[in-house]
């Protein structure tokens, strides 16, 4: 018995240590911008001793607001238009079956770790042939490109699972395959949705390299471009800095609260089907 | 594609088309085939056709044996070789951790949602606040005198020697979140019954671990190697710029593939070289996807739904 309580007060000894190393950096930031740049240099640990927040109005007056739009733009455009383009695609490979048909959708899944930085110089190349550098239009193309193949992979699993006679009995009211996509398959797919929602903003809010290629004009500039110039701006104004990165921090940690379960979930079907 | 689906569509099926008959898929998979194909596939024949040119003309292997005899190059893909090592690393951190949380039911929520935070913080902001963090009079060397531990401080980011494990350190920081809540998940739902069992036959909580717990998560830890060993090559790129401002430095002591590639490219204006940079990099991410592939198709066979 005294093994047990010994075992269990190690055991979470070890998993607050490991919080408390999680949580440090997190720590750090919020309270850096809270504190003036010398009470966060004398003691970088301590709690502000007074609490202010002109470092958040410094961040905002500055083009951060103009970034934070962008970034809204960016994200949810893109997470739109591959939701709407990856459900029309699993539901014509799953209504449709072919042979070879989930062979396929292993190779789709797969492009998911090709490395954008190997696709990154012939999409430039086009991106200013056309004219479009410093557009959204690029950017968001080619993260709904970069986004598709899990969505789709995750959308065809789910819509696979929907019983067939489901299915069967409404085609034989003479339902066509639009009427059964919109009044049966959509309906219930809410949680693979919200799953994919949730991943794919998540993804797109963070994305770095393709924006800082793409989007070199600062009116375009996306809030992860903007924040690695801001830091050598900055710099010696740490509250600033920090406070940037809260704000920058923010909309994610919101989504993450609202939707951790459906997050942990995409993240495991990533892994293995089934879990 | 299409002609598959018309010669093999089993008769259910055949009558349901007729009872619409039109363009079958072509028009659903349509735009998502028009995207991808433009992504990967037009960028992946441009790229490989850009690396055997120079201002249009065609030179063959040049390009590569350029990037290969030049030295930043092949530092870089040391650099990434070295990174790999965080991947063991990460194993046993997250299976250990994954562990303990599945051994202590209360608090469990409380601490997955606090270990898992790390991953969803964008990367530019982890590097921002560590890069404060790691100064030679930053926070974290702070703490180390504060606890009377002065002897452990370092340069942490400026010291050649020692700024690309910094970096390791990071990614270590940042990515084991993923792992822990992966292995989680499939811990819950393993039958309860067994582990019954075995506290019944007596078994230590190592002895139970390793021979219950570690065998079911095989092909888990598998896909979790692979997934990061890809990061390691190839998705380390956030990390060096935001932490050294797109330098790679002190020196070139963090310059990694990504970076090459980035500055060959968009500062050195030598995209032809930049491509076959790429190209050499694709290839060896390849062994990995091929992997990636794999255990997905295996995946299903063991827990298909």
């Amino acid at each position: 018995m005294l093994t047990r309580h010994l075992g269990a007060s190690v055991r979470h000894l070890v998993l607050l240590l490991l919080s408390v190393t999680a949580l440090a950096p997190v720590y750090l930031m919020v309270t850096g911008s809270l504190k003036s740049q010398g009470d966060f240099l004398d003691h970088p640990w301590a709690l502000p001793s007074s609490p202010r927040l002109g470092a958040y109005r410094t961040t905002l007056n500055g083009q951060f607001g103009h970034w934070l739009i962008n970034s809204v733009i960016v994200s949810t455009g893109a997470v739109v238009l591959t939701m709407v383009i990856a459900a029309l695609a699993a539901w014509g490979l799953v209504h449709w079956p072919f042979r070879g048909r989930d062979t396929l959708l292993g190779i789709i899944v797969s492009l998911m770790v090709v490395p954008p930085v190997v696709l990154l110089i012939p999409l430039f190349q086009v991106g200013a042939q056309l004219g479009w550098i410093s557009t959204f239009r690029i950017v968001i193309l080619t993260y709904v490109g970069l986004m598709l193949p899990f969505s789709i992979y995750l959308l065809a699993n789910f819509f696979k699972t929907i019983p067939g006679s489901l299915l069967e009995a409404a085609a034989l009211d003479g339902a066509s395959p639009f009427q059964v996509f919109r009044r049966i398959v959509l309906p219930l797919s809410g949680p693979p949705v919200a799953t994919l929602v949730v991943v794919n903003l998540l993804w797109a809010w963070n994305e770095l390299l393709l924006a800082l290629v793409f989007l070199q004009s600062d009116e375009k500039k996306t809030l992860m471009v903007g924040i690695t110039g801001f830091q050598s701006r900055f710099s010696l104004d740490i509250p600033t800095v920090m406070a940037g990165m809260v704000v920058a921090t923010l909309p994610l940690v919101a989504a993450y609260i609202f939707g951790q379960r459906y997050f942990i979930r995409g993240l495991t079907a990533g892994g293995l089907k089934g879990e | 594609m299409t002609a598959h689906a018309t010669s093999v569509a089993p008769a259910a099926r055949r009558a349901r088309r007729k009872a619409s008959p039109g363009l079958g898929p072509i028009p659903w998979v349509a735009p998502a085939a028009a995207a991808i194909l433009f992504v990967f596939a037009y960028s992946m024949v441009e790229l490989v056709k850009g690396s055997f040119r120079y201002q249009d003309a065609w030179v063959g292997l040049d390009n590569f044996k350029l990037v290969l005899t030049d030295p930043l190059f092949r530092t870089a893909i040391q650099h990434n070789a070295m990174l790999l090592l965080a991947v063991p690393v990460l194993v046993a951190f997250a299976l250990c951790a994954a562990i303990l949380l599945f051994e202590s039911r209360r608090g469990l929520a409380a601490y997955r949602a606090i270990l898992f935070l790390p991953y969803i913080l964008p990367i530019p902001v982890v590097g921002v606040v560590f890069g404060q963090l790691l100064q030679l009079n930053g926070s974290l060397n702070g703490a180390l005198d504060g606890l009377g531990l002065g002897g452990l401080t370092q340069d942490w980011l400026g010291n050649p020697h020692l700024a690309l494990w910094t970096m390791g350190g990071v990614i270590v920081w940042k990515e084991v979140g993923f792992g822990i809540v992966l292995f989680l998940a499939r811990m819950l739902s393993l039958p309860e019954d067994v582990y019954e069992a075995a506290k019944l036959d007596g078994a230590g909580f190592f002895r139970m671990h390793l021979k219950i717990t570690i065998p079911q998560m095989k092909s888990l830890v598998i896909f979790y190697i692979i997934s990061e060993a890809i990061v390691m090559v190839s998705w380390v790129f956030n990390y060096v710029f935001v932490m050294t401002n797109g330098q790679g430095g002190p020196g070139t002591s963090t310059v990694v593939t990504e970076l090459y590639i980035y500055r060959t490219a968009f500062q050195d204006r030598a995209p032809e070289l930049a491509s076959a940079a790429a190209v050499l990099l694709f290839l060896s991410t390849l062994v990995l996807i091929v992997g990636f592939f794999r255990v997905q198709r295996a995946g299903e066979g063991t827990f298909g739904d």
